[in-house]
């Protein structure tokens, strides 16, 4: 057991909705997980599943029409949802950081990297300039800068695209928070460059006891990172465990056969275990279980809306037919 | 192992030349000096003009029949390299042979018709369909031009097109921005199989595509290999794509071929130190937990390539021959090929 400490965080109940004309979206529906100080958690889905927003709704940077409509976001004991912006803001890039798939998010492209690593120091931090330039050069040795010092100097547009990611980490790092949110980091850069990337990621948060959100539609990527798996389906989570476990016995039809479109998992050359269909919209959700018209194993029960269930010692997931009796045979 | 795709391919293999060959072929991309530039170099400043050799003599052949993964990371020349072979770009140096010949000599009907018989099908299904034009017309405009099919027929044909592909006829009246992105890549499927090919060229078709989209498109691929006995170069990023379609992999790397092997084979007894490297950081699913390694360094820019092997400023084991002599890429197994002086030292 983990003891008395609580998680850094806690989410509880959450949803997100947009207000659209089109009608409201609930983008993030019922969504609850803890991450415990220095684990790794992969939030992992397809497009449109909600994992986005919820990291969006976490670090406070959901934009109208989108609002948090309901839940708690307990970070270290306090509930996010209830801070005002000014309190959001001390905690924003100091506390919790986040880390996009477009580095150019957060990266001004018309300043040297040192004017913006210094300003994220100075603005958190009551040190010198010449204080503050050394931690920005600390940091970027940190991930992996070769002469942190010279780059310093240089503008956004003259590092390569996994350079800029590193540059987008090394500022989230620079006050060495206690939460990272990590949204498709190296979705966009190059195997070997993410292999990098990773391998940097997972010492810091090793070293450091950094709690880490690594939001991902790839779960090979999530396979090796993280402590803790959620698969998020149309706004929910459907599933959560241990990430051994999750992968090796899927008990939610939707991570089964979300595994089993992973073309490595599959015999060469045989043709790949498809889910029929495709992500329903958001905006008309039918009653029930959200997955139900691709599901192999929907029935007449699935048409009320499955509770998050503890179905195994540390696992849940939101279905009335889950995969138990394969559990069962691969544990005997 | 799909034993079908050997039948086919083992009879054109001794009999017939390979169905697309190329040999030493080269693309340069050169950046002309502007008015600034040529003043500059007037007045004494070390100015040039650049020249990216995008592909740097490639030699390759396909068989008729086969799949052949084509794998790198950006900036490699694969999707270049996938164009000339498309026929939709001209080498600089070089020649490409369809069935046996330059396909640069070739009177224009005949030429036309070989460009006819290769399609290629792209990364974006958003940005390579016409957003004006009705799905009906997307599929069925190229048969109608060619003379393939006749304005009575159109209607049949294209219904028979889009249901290959897996779409709904009763759909073909609306425009690509009312599809899904999966959807919007079995139009591009139906639109370029509706020419009769014999020879896609998918430039990371399946790369903008959720997991498990990704999966449908490509078990649409593979049915359709069977069905139409067609012949693939796969393009893509993505190892475990790749190994999963391929019955042979090509790896590049700035510009050039470093190895190629039957799929297996490559996966299993990675022979070029890059290659090596490449498995060895793709994230694998049945990984727990795991210390990520890294490759050292990032990949030199095309602009100024490093002398002799390129991969040498990364290599663990590279020596001074590898700084200033260029491998050939040779057999080192029956079938597998590889660019890497290693081999001559073991020899």
């Amino acid at each position: 057991m983990s003891g008395a400490a609580s998680p850094t965080l806690e989410v509880r109940n959450l949803r997100t909705h947009f207000f659209t004309r089109a009608g409201v979206v609930k983008a993030v529906d019922d969504v609850s997980f803890t991450v415990p100080r220095g684990k790794v958690l992969g939030l992992v889905g397809e497009s449109g599943s909600g994992k986005s927003v919820t990291g969006f709704s976490i670090i406070g940077l959901v934009d109208p029409p989108g609002r948090v409509v309901s839940g708690e976001i307990l970070f270290q004991g306090r509930d996010l949802t209830r801070l005002s912006e000014e309190e959001m803001r001390d905690l924003r890039g100091n506390r919790i950081a986040m880390i996009f798939q477009d580095p150019m998010m957060t990266l001004n492209p018309v300043l040297r990297i040192d004017t913006q690593m210094i300003e994220t120091v100075l603005a958190h931090a009551r040190v010198s300039r010449e204080e503050a330039r050394q931690r920005a050069r600390d940091a970027l040795g940190m991930v992996g800068i070769p002469s942190p010092e010279e780059r310093l100097h240089a503008y956004p547009h003259q590092f390569s695209g996994g350079m800029r990611q590193r540059v987008a980490i090394a500022i989230a790092l620079l006050h060495r928070p206690d939460l990272i949110i990590a949204d498709e980091p190296t979705t966009a850069l190059d195997v070997t460059i993410q292999g990098q990337i990773l391998a940097e990621v997972q010492k810091l948060s090793a070293t450091t006891g950094t709690a880490l959100i690594w939001i991902t539609h790839d779960l090979s990527v999530v396979a090796g990172l993280a402590d803790e798996i959620a698969v998020m389906y149309a706004g929910r989570i459907v599933e959560r465990g241990p990430v051994a476990e999750v992968l090796d016995r899927p008990l939610h039809p939707y991570t089964v056969g979300l595994i089993g479109s992973v073309p490595s998992r599959n015999r060469r050359g045989e043709p790949l275990r498809q889910i029929p269909g495709m992500t329903p919209s958001l905006l008309n959700l039918p009653p029930g279980c959200a997955f139900r018209a691709r599901c192999p194993r929907a029935d007449e029960a699935c048409r009320a809306e499955p509770p998050m269930r503890e179905l195994l010692p540390g696992r849940e997931a939101r279905c009335f037919r889950p995969h138990l009796e394969a559990a069962a045979e691969t544990a005997a | 192992m799909s034993a079908a795709a050997l039948d086919t391919a083992r009879p054109a293999a001794t009999a017939a030349p390979p169905m697309v060959e190329l040999r030493g072929v080269s693309r340069r991309f050169e950046k002309r000096l502007d008015l600034a530039g040529k003043l500059a170099r007037r007045l004494g400043l070390p100015v040039r003009e650049e020249v990216v050799h995008a592909v740097d003599g490639v030699d390759l052949a396909i068989r008729r029949g086969e799949v052949v993964g084509l794998v790198g990371e950006s900036g490699c020349g694969k999707s270049t390299l996938g164009r000339m072979v498309a026929g939709i770009l001209p080498p600089s140096a070089g020649t490409i042979l369809r069935d046996g010949r330059d396909i640069t000599t070739l009177p224009p009907a005949e030429a036309r018709a070989v460009k006819l018989r290769t399609q290629m099908i792209f990364q974006d299904p958003y940005a390579s369909l016409n957003p004006r034009m009705k799905v009906a017309d997307i599929v069925g405009e190229a048969p109608l031009v060619h003379g393939i099919v006749t304005r009575a027929e159109f209607d049949a044909y294209v219904d028979e097109q889009l249901r290959r592909a897996g779409l709904d006829p009763a759909f073909k009246r609306r425009y690509p921005h009312q599809f899904s992105g999966g959807q919007r890549q079995r139009i591009g499927i139906a639109r370029a199989l509706a020419v009769k090919p014999d020879f896609l060229v998918c430039d990371e078709a399946v790369a903008a595509l959720d997991v498990s989209i990704q999966a449908q498109i490509l078990n649409l691929f593979m049915r359709l290999r069977r069905e139409l006995d067609l012949t693939y170069l796969f393009i893509s990023h993505d190892l475990g794509v790749v190994e999963h379609l391929s019955d042979r992999v090509v790896i590049m790397y700035l510009g050039r071929v470093l190895e190629e092997a039957p799929a297996e084979e490559v996966f299993r007894r990675p022979n070029h130190p890059y290659t090596r490297s490449l498995l060895a950081a793709v994230p694998r699913i049945e990984a727990r937990k795991r210390a990520f390694s890294a490759v050292q360094g990032e990949i030199p820019s095309p602009l100024h390539p490093p002398p002799g092997c390129h991969f040498h400023p990364r290599c663990p084991h590279a020596t001074e021959r590898c700084r200033v002599e260029r491998p050939r890429l040779r057999e080192i197994a029956p079938g597998h090929r590889s660019a890497c002086h290693l081999n001559d030292a073991l020899a």
